[in-house]
């Protein structure tokens, strides 16, 4: 491989020196070639034990680090010279300091607010009521006189009632699956599709993906985010994308192994699911090339991700996004694999108490609330998501300066996500009620088996349903899930009770129980 | 379906509870009353049920449980199926009373094969069917629940097999 490298080697200190070597086809030697010198003539003056550096590749931005102690190492037995390679996507925006960064998040939530107050009456009703002006914003603190949007005011104005450009601008649209009501609706401009590839490109580069990676996506593609998300980011960062879409597992086997994926992405739950039918079928993953996994779309454990990285052997990393602000690529993990960095340049995090609704502190739970800073086609302010999180704001080991998101803790509302898809019990009350005979007396036994998310309905049999024969009881459970499954999109097995045996309580019954151990 | 299902279960105890009202052979006499308890398949239930029979001191002549991996259903004859009934009820199980078909014969080899082959001719769909042997007798009988009851009972009937009647079977 032949290419010209460009360094530039940077201590802690702020010291750089650039350099380009003509030769360098092998990147370890070229590090050395360039520390070597640094690291004779400075010695004394080198006091930190991490190097950072990044250099471009046949397009491609490589970061890395060093520790010193590589280095000394490297000066004895040049061939043993080991370097932990990650990389930026953006280190300007991804590393920017916070006095910079407020000043440009305060500048983009003028702007935002100034469009949306004349482009979009929906908003501008929601300010004037609210005794909002746009030159009430001087500061990105002030964000907090600006009233929130919940989803049922996004289903309100379905389908064009967030639009805040000329519908001519808008090159694509994506939408929630609407299973709860209409769906809401994500339509981007071409910009807007821009910077989804690009905080795409961020998390991916997150996982150490570069060009040089395949990525299978299993995520679904079409109306859903995930997919198409994941596809324009690896397409920014020049990857390979086999563009696999969701489900059929042996398909995903074979292709995995033809084409030698390296990267893997789609929800925690399938991945390990894949790992099963893998070892079923005899495969060695450590044998394949995978290296690393982006997983979201639903919540998952730290014991889930020790299950992952030593069954399908990759790195796995949690990934956070949801349709109502972009897709996937509102925060994700780095390499540190330990809080999720929140791209805040685009999107402002908050964390609101879900009573008071007011702000609260670095370090407590709240719901988080999502401001799109920078979307042109459907921009949204304050967006309450009903996740519970919270937020820290100090510097990253990987040298990133963004905010960090711990991975959602729970949800304010009694949503279940099921196989990546959102249930509300609501929605399976409103099916059992349309029926004949049914009692609207339900328990909902959510529990994960082979790795996949189970879902059981039980239904009390009343005197009505009751029939003495097994196949009329038999059909009765079949048509229940029948209509479950159109509600839900997902199938939910149908276990018949005997009556009062659901526990009913003075307020709000048991619903729910979740034996899943994430 | 649903609709038959349903209005089945609202008029038959009512004709059950009135006074006798020049009632038809088929009715009263032919028509076996049953028990029918949806039971969960757990551990406990079927003692339960026991116990509240117990109680009320209603004597079991036969049973059945037919099963699937998630629930049962006891059927019963007794001594006080209307009795059973409204006890059960109140210890809150789900209780259903239907009827079925109540055929005595010879405890031999062979009748099964009989009785089955009349059904299949004239195209009876039995749902199910259990039995009962009496042990001095040299009688056995057969309980059976037909998609057609009414049809059910003429052919046996004409085809001279011996159906017994609510008090016969309440006396076994």
């Amino acid at each position: 491989m032949c290419c010209t490298a460009h360094f530039t080697i940077q201590d802690l200190s702020g010291h750089t020196r650039t350099g380009t070597p003509s030769n360098s086809s092998i990147m370890k030697i070229a590090v050395i070639i360039l520390l070597i010198p640094i690291f004779d003539s400075s010695q004394t003056s080198i006091s930190n034990t991490i190097f950072f550096l990044y250099f471009q590749m046949n397009h491609t931005k490589y970061y890395v680090k060093v520790l010193k102690t590589d280095v000394q190492r490297a000066l004895t037995r040049i061939n043993l010279f080991t370097l932990e390679r990650a990389m930026i996507w953006n280190r300007e925006f991804e590393t920017m300091g916070r006095k910079r960064l407020t000043l440009l998040q305060t500048k983009r939530l003028q702007n935002l607010v100034r469009k949306v107050y004349v482009n979009n009456p929906f908003y501008r009703a929601k300010m004037v009521a609210a005794g909002i002006k746009p030159t009430h914003i001087k500061d990105i603190s002030d964000i907090v006189k600006l009233p929130f949007i919940t989803k049922t005011e996004m289903r309100e104005v379905y389908p064009y009632g967030l639009l805040s450009c000329n519908i001519n601008n808008i090159v694509e649209i994506h939408t929630s699956s609407g299973t709860t009501g209409k769906p809401v609706v994500d339509a981007y401009t071409k910009k807007d599709i821009d910077i989804w590839s690009e905080v795409m490109a961020r998390t991916l580069s997150m996982a150490d993906v570069t060009a040089h990676d395949r990525v299978q996506n299993a995520y679904g593609y079409g109306l859903f985010t995930g997919g198409l998300g994941v596809h324009y980011g690896a397409r920014k960062i020049g990857a390979m994308v086999i563009p696999i879409s969701g489900g059929n597992t042996k398909r995903q086997l074979q292709v995995m192994q033809d084409f030698g994926a390296t990267a893997l992405t789609c929800t925690p739950s399938y991945s390990l699911y894949l790992a099963e039918a893998g070892r079923e079928e005899k495969i060695d993953f450590a044998k394949l090339p995978l290296r690393a996994g982006l997983f979201g779309a639903e919540p998952w454990s730290e014991d889930m991700r020790t299950e992952i990285e030593e069954k399908l052997h990759c790195k796995a990393i949690d990934i956070y996004g949801l349709t109502e602000i972009i897709g996937p690529g509102v925060a994700s993990e780095c390499e540190k694999q330990d809080l999720l960095h929140v791209f805040e340049d685009h999107f402002y995090p908050e964390i609101i108490d879900p009573v008071t609704g007011n702000n609260l502190p670095d370090g407590e739970k709240g719901e988080l609330v999502i401001t799109t800073l920078t979307k042109e086609g459907t921009p949204v302010i304050r967006y309450r998501t009903r996740d519970i999180t919270y937020l820290v704001h100090d510097k990253c080991g990987c040298g990133r300066t963004s905010v960090r998101m711990h991975r959602i803790l729970g949800r304010t509302d009694d949503m279940l996500i099921i196989r990546g898809v959102n249930v509300f019990p609501t929605q399976i009350e409103e099916v059992l009620l349309k029926m004949d005979g049914i009692e609207p007396h339900y328990q909902l036994i959510v529990e994960r088996r082979d790795n996949l998310d189970q879902l059981e309905v039980q239904v009390e049999v009343n005197e009505a349903a009751f029939s003495d024969e097994i196949r009329k009881l038999e059909q009765r459970e079949k048509q229940i899930e029948k209509e479950l499954r159109e509600a839900l999109l997902i199938h939910a097995k149908v276990k018949l009770v005997e009556p009062k045996t659901i526990a009913r309580s003075e307020g709000k019954a048991k619903r729910i129980i979740d034996n899943r151990v994430l | 379906m649903r609709n038959e299902q349903m209005s089945a279960t609202s008029v038959h105890p009512s004709t059950t509870a009135q006074p006798k009202r020049h009632p038809s052979l088929k009715e009263t006499i032919m028509n076996i009353q049953q028990i029918s308890v949806f039971l969960e398949n757990k551990p406990g239930r079927l003692a339960n049920v026991a116990l509240v029979l117990r109680d009320s001191k209603i004597n079991i002549r036969a049973m059945t449980i037919a099963d699937t991996s998630d629930f049962g259903i006891l059927r019963m004859i007794v001594n006080k199926p209307e009795l059973a009934n409204e006890v059960l009820k109140k210890a809150g199980f789900t209780v259903k009373l239907n009827t079925v078909v109540a055929v005595e014969i010879e405890d031999r080899e062979g009748i099964l094969f009989d009785i089955m082959n009349l059904c299949d001719r004239i195209g009876l769909n039995v749902e199910y069917i259990y039995s009962f042997v009496e042990q001095y007798s040299n009688k056995a009988i057969l309980f059976l629940r037909f998609e057609d009851g009414d049809k059910a009972i003429d052919a046996l009937v004409k085809n001279g097999y011996k159906l017994l009647s609510n008090e016969e079977v309440r006396k076994i």
